[in-house]
């Protein structure tokens, strides 16, 4: 790691606060992407400002038609929590299986969605889900959230404070993990809001998409056979040495039909 | 440099550190508990698994100055002051659950964890919750056993 000066931040407020006085300060949330990240020497902060400490910004609370995640929430929270467990099963199913157990008592939500990355389960749950983003400075809809590449929405003193889920009548998350590292090479979130049915994806492209055929198809008929025949080009889907774009063009049809299965 | 306290095993604790210090480091170089090892450096392999406020954590993936203020236990709190081994530490020795002993430690505080989050683990859940760590020697066979019954024993001991 390079050197950086690390602070703890005590509220939102003054995180932005450290964040303006540094020359180049980044934020750690649970620290999961970031540290690896610093000891491969891919990011060079001046400082590191932590939000462990920070007021207000980790808790699970409902209201009956929507369950709001606070940021800092680790994933093994909203796995274990009654109200995620009882309003959004496939939500805690999907925070049930981000990397193991210790990673999951240290990463958070709001960590997972800043960083967008392609290969995140988060995002397909906050894209597929229809959350709204909440920060500091607005509130901003999961379609506008996810632009590119580990690139969000976020400005540069942005900090996301909470994610705000409205409770489907049914959702399903599934994923085809990659065996050693447990990131999905491609994972679908289906959720179904009365006629509308929202479907997203992670893991196949740069960052989290929606496949509007699906969603056509499953509104007319919610069944597994209703997205069968649907596939997707592979044009613009990743490739690496685990997955060719055409094999994650075909995983999305499959996981699809799964968590269609689920929900 | 930064000054660090928090309570180790029981004990308090500081130490000048620098902020890029892991607190694996820490516990290691600082304090030399090594009991605690450094295996992949990459968050995968689980052998610097400790317990920080009472909860596993991979401490290669941790600052130390993260851990400013918190409750940390190593291996080396596991067993009794005497040497006694506690019932999970005496179910990895009564079923060979290891061969080179490198990743033991991490397994241990794993194990230790997992039955603090499901206390009647049976052999299937230990497979799935093991996932954050890797032992190159023994295939998991003995390792799952241990911890089931070691799962078994403290219940037994209450």
């Amino acid at each position: 790691m390079y050197e950086f000066k690390y602070s703890k931040a005590s509220s939102v407020d003054d995180a932005v606060e450290k964040l303006k006085a540094s020359d180049d300060g980044k934020f750690i949330a649970g620290g999961m992407t970031l540290i690896p990240t610093l000891k491969q020497r891919l990011a060079s902060p001046s400082d590191v400002i932590d939000l462990a400490g920070a007021e207000n910004l980790a808790g699970i609370s409902t209201d009956g038609s929507t369950v709001t995640i606070g940021a800092m929430t680790h994933h093994a929270d909203v796995a274990t929590s009654d109200d995620v467990q009882k309003a959004i099963p496939a939500l805690a199913v999907l925070a049930s299986g981000i990397g193991d157990p210790a990673v999951r008592h240290r990463g958070t939500i709001g960590g997972s969605i800043a960083n967008s990355d392609p290969a995140a389960d988060y995002p397909a749950g906050v894209l597929g889900l229809n959350a709204t983003v909440v920060t500091n400075e607005r509130e901003i809809a999961a379609d506008d959230f996810f632009t590119d590449l580990f690139e969000t929405a976020l400005n540069e003193e942005e900090i996301i404070t909470a994610v705000r889920f409205p409770i489907p009548d049914c959702a399903g998350y599934i994923k085809f993990p990659n065996p050693a590292s447990g990131y999905a090479i491609v994972g679908v979130m289906v959720a179904k809001f009365g006629n509308d049915v929202r479907v997203a994806v992670t893991g196949a492209g740069a960052s989290a998409f929606r496949v509007p055929e699906m969603e056509a198809a499953l509104a007319a008929n919610f069944s597994a056979d209703a997205v069968a025949d649907i596939s997707i080009s592979a044009d613009d889907l990743n490739t690496d040495i685990h997955a060719s774009a055409e094999y994650r063009a075909h995983l999305v049809t499959v996981m699809a039909k799964r968590a269609v299965a689920l929900a | 440099m930064t000054t660090v306290s928090m309570t180790v095993n029981g004990k308090e604790v500081s130490g000048d550190v620098e902020d890029r210090t892991l607190l694996v480091q820490f516990i290691r170089e600082h304090l030399t508990l090594t009991g605690t090892h450094v295996g992949c450096d990459t968050s995968q392999c689980g052998a610097c698994t400790i317990h920080v406020n009472g909860v596993s954590v991979k401490s290669c993936t941790m600052l130390a100055v993260q851990a400013d203020g918190a409750d940390i236990k190593t291996i080396e709190s596991v067993a009794k002051a005497d040497g006694t081994l506690h019932p999970m530490q005496a179910a990895f020795q009564e079923n060979h659950g290891l061969q080179c002993g490198y990743c033991t430690p991490g397994m241990v505080m794993s194990a230790l964890d997992i039955v603090r989050r499901i206390p009647d683990v049976d052999a299937d859940q230990v497979r799935h919750e093991l996932e954050g760590n890797l032992c190159r020697c023994t295939g998991y066979e003995n390792i799952v056993k241990s911890i089931v019954a070691g799962a078994k024993a403290m219940q037994a001991e209450g």
